[in-house]
């Protein structure tokens, strides 16, 4: 195992060119390790997305290197950095993209059937991973049978099914209730603290604090970076 | 709020003695507030005076025990069915040291926004952590760790919104001298 997952360095994303150019994120620095998770926030257009996309192999740096799991991103080809997607990314997105003809277990066990696990181990993940989600008992049903945040949480075991060591989740607590939505970072923080690294996007500084460390964007730059006390309140200090 | 209406409430559900007062006013506010034995009974003898409670017995073991007065009840009920005022936050030093800032002009707004969001990130940090390491049948601190949650939440919004106005304001003054922008300010 490496010490970090994801490394970024001096990673820059431009578009546009001339007076169109928008530099969506300058010069960004940031390693997140296992067992540990790391939010981004910031304000709409900060570069919170753009970060993400590119820690998830969806886009490529303008400059700056990106690796995930030891290797060089820029070195890989697209088949390399699909097979890295299924096997080592899992990623929640904002939009939950099930696909409505496939039960919530077949949901979840795509990404690993196309990665050539067989059927059977793949369904016995997927259901795995619907059981720590608390949809143990709705496997079968399709999305149009389960509630939006059931269909969220349906969405988040598809991001962790399996073994993936690095977890990009994109605002997942969307529009869901206060308790729905901790339920779900209860969730993600409980696989990083079994040793996943995790990178939470949100503009949503309630759950941004859920992280050991908050990185604040501003136009596309680190802003600043904070970190849990290095020695927190107790319950007893808080009460007095 | 005081102990006072805390010792009231309490009163109301029967006599009680101070020993006893002390234990369920701790575990009813998840042990939030911890109070000394000499302030219950302080507060029980003004309490007394002001003819809110009156001596009911002494038990066994010699400890008074106390019951409420036809006028202590009337103040539980008064004081449970009043919502709480917050116009005293108007006096919140962190609103007063922007405003200050702003006014005087002596230092840079966006740097007294950004310190305190890491110092309130930091708590919110912490209290996220402290809740996940919550017993969920702890129900008492469970809710008054939401609370201070929810304040640390509120404070970051407002920082937010205070950052998002101030470039505003900033161009407003410009504005006056240079009329295109101001059209593009209101179109």
């Amino acid at each position: 195992m490496t010490e970090v997952i994801l490394r970024m360095r001096r990673v820059g994303r431009t578009y546009g060119e001339g007076s169109r150019r928008v530099d969506a994120l300058v010069d960004v620095d940031l390693d997140v390790a296992p067992g540990e998770l790391v939010a981004v926030t910031g304000r709409s257009g900060s570069g919170k997305s753009t970060l993400l996309n590119l820690a998830g192999t969806l886009d490529r740096p303008t400059t700056g290197t990106i690796e995930v799991d030891g290797r060089h991103l820029g070195d890989l080809g697209p088949r390399r950095l699909a097979e890295l997607r299924r096997r080592t990314i899992g990623i929640v997105f904002q939009e939950l993209n099930l696909i409505p003809s496939l039960t919530a277990a077949e949901n979840v066990a795509l990404p690993l059937e196309l990665d050539g696990t067989d059927l059977r181990v793949a369904r016995q993940a997927a259901e795995a991973a619907l059981d720590e989600v608390g949809l143990g008992a709705m496997v079968d049903r399709y999305p149009d049978e389960l509630s939006g945040g059931e269909q969220q949480r349906v969405a988040i075991a598809r991001g962790l099914v399996g073994t993936r060591t690095l977890l990009l989740a994109d605002e997942p607590t969307g529009a869901l209730d206060e308790l729905t939505g901790e339920a779900i970072l209860r969730l993600l923080r409980s696989r990083c603290d079994a040793g996943a690294a995790g990178l939470l996007v949100t503009h949503d500084p309630g759950w941004a604090a859920w992280a050991d460390r908050v990185v604040l964007l501003r136009s596309g730059r680190i802003e600043s970076v904070t970190e849990r006390s290095a020695t927190p309140p107790t319950p007893a200090e808080l009460r007095a | 709020m005081g102990i006072r209406e805390g010792l009231l409430v309490l009163l109301a559900d029967g006599p009680k003695h101070g020993y006893r007062l002390k234990g369920e006013f701790e575990e009813a506010t998840g042990q939030a507030w911890p109070l000394n034995i000499g302030q219950v009974y302080t507060t029980l003898g003004r309490l007394e005076r002001d003819g809110l409670v009156e001596l009911d017995t002494t038990d066994s073991e010699g400890r008074k025990v106390y019951r409420l007065t036809k006028a202590g009840r009337a103040e539980v009920r008064d004081w449970l069915t009043r919502p709480v005022d917050h116009r005293l936050d108007a006096r919140d030093e962190l609103s007063m040291k922007l405003l200050l800032t702003l006014f005087a002009g002596v230092a840079d707004p966006l740097a007294v926004v950004d310190t305190q969001r890491a110092a309130t990130m930091t708590a919110l940090q912490d209290l996220h952590r402290l809740k996940q390491e919550t017993d969920p049948d702890d129900l008492p601190w469970l809710l008054h760790l939401d609370r201070l949650i929810l304040r640390a939440e509120a404070e970051l919004r407002w920082l937010d919104l205070v950052e998002d106005r101030l470039p505003e304001r900033r161009r407003r003054p410009a504005a006056v001298h240079e009329p295109a922008e101001t059209e593009e300010v209101t179109g």
